[in-house]
């Protein structure tokens, strides 16, 4: 729909109407490009981590080392939303691209021209949607693929719009949030398809993946995370765990009956896509309820990355980080695909740091297990994972009985586990820098104390069980900023803060790393020595991941900022130590005595014309 | 005492919110008077707290606290103590007794406007919720109005003969 003289007007219903909003057109638009035209194209950041390999790395090298200091704000640009703002815009030619959190408004800026609205589109979903997001109402980004920007909602429909117009080209419901499935993930466009998840861990929701076509949004395949293997999509004989294959049933196996029907295992992260091998990854999260003596079994296929073709759906390999999760640490965090030397070999590596506190490296083309380190040295619920691979327990990790929430029993109190549930790092991507081989990971510095107790299922309501006390880690600090080597577990420096590092990361050929702080500060840091060039506090927390574009000439860094998520809700208060008695002070300070809501992308250059 | 009944009838809760649900009412007096299967209850009835000289609450605050960090400290963050998301409900129920607390659980609420998005879903439906209503109401009480502290009440009273029972009877969960 397309509106003119009463667009003003209209904007008022927009929220109701599901509405697109657009400015008459004030110069011609060129064709838009294809994906992998606008990918190549270094100035673009076209895909929602910048490439396949979700190694949110920039060639881009005007800002460096030695002028980052100079940095300065360029303009700003309010969402109008005050949730928890995750995720990061696209830039496509001469357009950026964002969505806000519920209610999903989508925005198209000219960057040629004062960065005036082009269009906005304003979905209609019901409010009810809004309770059954876990942990705020984020959203982590649009995907673009031939002319299309690509919004996944906060209702689970996945919808397709013309990104010269904003005109909704097809709509497509994934699963219902009546039942506590919702949309917060960033999509991905692979040649024809789309590809989307769900979350809904809390509610017991059968989580899956799910691939679209492109063209009209009609639905190729879904593959669950647990089930049957004509629903998991596995090939008992070609799909390959630790190198053997999984076998009939690996999934149904490892559950009590037919819970796995509300088993949970979302798949609300990052989805990476290696196009010589075509295997498309993610991760899969914990398995619901969070009261594991109510759920015996290992749980399969929670926990787990992912290989699959994405051309039929079916399984390549997985390979299940957690068994019988028991701290709700969601395996899923992005798999960012690097290209390693391990003892002087080239190595095709999928890097994942999970939520468990666990830096991985495997084989992508594989599965096979390289490495497997701590990440944060207050990791203490497991001892390792055994990696011997004529052991029984090859793979596993060794689990310390004193930490596990399951050993017990239930209406037990499990203290001074670390890390705490929402894990050594969550959503927040990690960023690799191919110039330093290092990996530049936000982490969260938590630890917790865990009650377990059962629950009943009751579709759309929380299915949870238990009882969190969260608290700072060893040092009395959350946040860690690592630079890492995942294959010998060296941290080359680290960077703390009060509250945990809950933005995501970007890496540029400039030498310089960017990310953002849950006070709203927007940093950048030599990546070789940790040293920071540049702190600027922007209006409120930032969850949101940094970018970075080229634009007349001129690169520029973008973040969004809007406290929120899981972050602003376990943080606005501060936590408690419940060892520590009264008076802690430093990191169980409020973090709503820092900073408010509401949404802004701030967008920063350097001076001069 | 031996529990033998948890839930709160759907329909008593649901007549109860509907006449009172416009009145706001501060909780009143929460002096306990009487003891019922590990739950206090004031003068007037409502669900309260008894938290004895060293500390130590009674058993009904103790499930409540546990409950609580079940089904609400998604939204209202830990302790109830409010988050990004949802409000303080250490200041909320300063101003609203039992029955419009029960509303609200029951009915949920809506504010959605060109300035908010706030929903709160009905949890009536919820067994994890309904069972344990009183519990809730009585942790949240203390937090409020009684000068019970953040974190996992240090020292409780022991659970009553047949709790364990009874609730998994009202969840109709076997363990």
């Amino acid at each position: 729909m397309r509106l003119r003289e009463s667009w003003v007007a209209f904007a008022a219903l927009g929220a109701l109407a599901g509405a697109v909003i657009a400015a008459p057109a004030a110069s011609a638009q060129t064709a838009m490009p294809s994906l992998s035209q606008a990918a190549a194209n270094t100035s673009n950041w076209a895909m929602p981590a910048l490439n396949y390999s979700v190694t949110r790395y920039s060639p881009l090298d005007q800002i460096n080392a030695s002028n980052a200091g100079q940095l300065q704000v360029a303009w700003t640009f309010s969402t109008g939303v005050l949730r928890g703002h995750e995720g990061q815009p696209l830039v496509i030619g001469n357009t950026m691209y964002l969505v806000t959190p519920f209610p999903n408004t989508v925005f198209a800026l000219d960057l040629n021209n004062d960065e005036r609205i082009i269009w906005q589109y304003t979905p209609t979903q019901n409010p009810e949607v809004i309770p059954v997001m876990c942990c705020d109402t984020v959203n982590r980004g649009l995907a673009y693929g031939e002319g299309k920007i690509i919004l996944h909602q906060a209702d689970n429909t996945v919808v397709a719009l013309d990104a010269e117009t904003g005109k909704v080209d097809w709509s497509t419901p994934l699963a219902s949030y009546k039942e506590g499935a919702t949309g917060t993930g960033a999509p991905l466009v692979i040649g024809d398809k789309v590809f989307a998840g769900v979350s809904g861990g809390e509610f017991g929701v059968q989580g899956f993946m799910a691939a679209l076509s492109l063209a009209d949004g009609h639905i190729l395949w879904k593959a669950y995370s647990e089930g049957p293997d004509n629903q998991i999509l596995f090939d008992p004989n070609t799909t390959m765990s630790l190198g053997k294959p999984v076998g009939a049933d690996s999934s149904l196996k490892t559950w009590k009956g037919d819970q796995w029907k509300i088993g949970g295992g979302d798949t609300w992260g990052w989805i990476s896509y290696d196009p010589k091998l075509n295997l498309l990854y993610y991760g899969s999260g914990n398995p619901s309820t969070w009261n594991p003596t109510q759920r015996p079994g290992d749980n399969k296929w929670s926990m787990t990355i992912f290989a699959r073709d994405p051309d039929t759906g079916v399984a390549k390999w997985v390979y299940q980080m957690t068994p019988h999760d028991q701290w709700d640490y969601d395996g899923i965090n992005e798999m960012i695909l690097a290209d390693l030397t391990i003892n002087g070999q080239q190595v095709p590596a999928l890097v994942h740091f999970d939520r468990n506190g666990l830096a991985y490296v495997l084989n992508r083309a594989t599965g096979a297990l390289i490495a497997v380190h701590k990440y944060d040295p207050a990791v203490n619920w497991t001892t390792g994972v055994d990696m011997n691979p004529s052991s029984p327990n090859y793979g596993r990790p060794a689990v310390v009985a004193q930490y596990a929430p399951g050993s017990h029993g239930v209406n037990v109190n499990y203290q001074g586990i670390c890390p705490a549930a929402l894990g050594s790092k969550d959503e927040q991507p990690a960023s690799f820098d191919p110039q330093t081989g290092l990996f530049y990971v936000p982490t969260n510095h938590v630890c917790m104390d865990y009650e377990p107790y059962p629950v009943a299922y009751t579709a759309g309501q929380p299915y949870v069980g238990a009882t969190l006390s969260m608290f700072p880690g060893p040092g009395g600090y959350m946040g860690r900023f690592i630079a890492f080597d995942p294959v010998t577990g060296n941290t080359t420096w680290q960077i703390h803060d009060q509250f945990s590092d809950w933005g995501g990361a970007l890496t540029t050929a400039g030498g310089v790393v960017f990310y953002g702080t849950l006070k709203g500060y927007l940093r950048a840091v030599d990546a070789k020595t940790g040293k920071i060039l540049y702190n600027f506090k922007t209006p409120s927390g930032i969850i949101g991941n940094v970018m970075t574009y080229m634009h007349g000439g001129k690169q520029y860094i973008a973040v969004l900022s809007g406290v929120g998520g899981w972050a602003g809700i376990g943080l606005a208060a501060g936590l408690t130590d419940p060892h520590a008695g009264l008076g802690a002070v430093g990191g169980y300070a409020a973090l709503k005595n820092y900073t408010a809501l509401g949404g802004q992308l701030t967008v920063f250059a350097l001076p001069g014309s | 005492m031996t529990v033998t009944s948890r839930l709160v009838p759907i329909a008593f809760v649901v007549a109860l919110g509907c006449g009172v649900a416009a009145l706001a009412a501060a909780p009143g007096n929460p002096t306990p008077v009487k003891e019922s299967g590990g739950i206090w209850t004031d003068k007037d009835g409502a669900p309260t707290f008894a938290i004895a000289k060293d500390g130590s609450v009674d058993w009904g605050t103790f499930v409540g606290f546990l409950r609580y960090n079940d089904a609400c400290l998604r939204c209202h963050g830990p302790d109830g103590a409010g988050s990004s998301y949802a409000p303080d409900l250490t200041q909320a129920l300063k101003g609203i007794d039992y029955a419009q607390f029960i509303a609200f659980v029951a009915g949920g609420i809506q504010a959605v406007n060109t300035a908010q998005q706030l929903v709160m879903p009905s949890f009536a439906t919820d067994k994890n919720v309904m069972c344990f209503i009183q519990e809730i109401y009585a942790y949240l009480r203390a937090r409020a109005t009684g000068g019970l502290g953040r974190g996992r009440p240090s020292q409780h009273a022991p659970a009553p003969k047949g709790f364990d029972e009874a609730s998994y009877k009202c969840l109709g969960i076997q363990m």
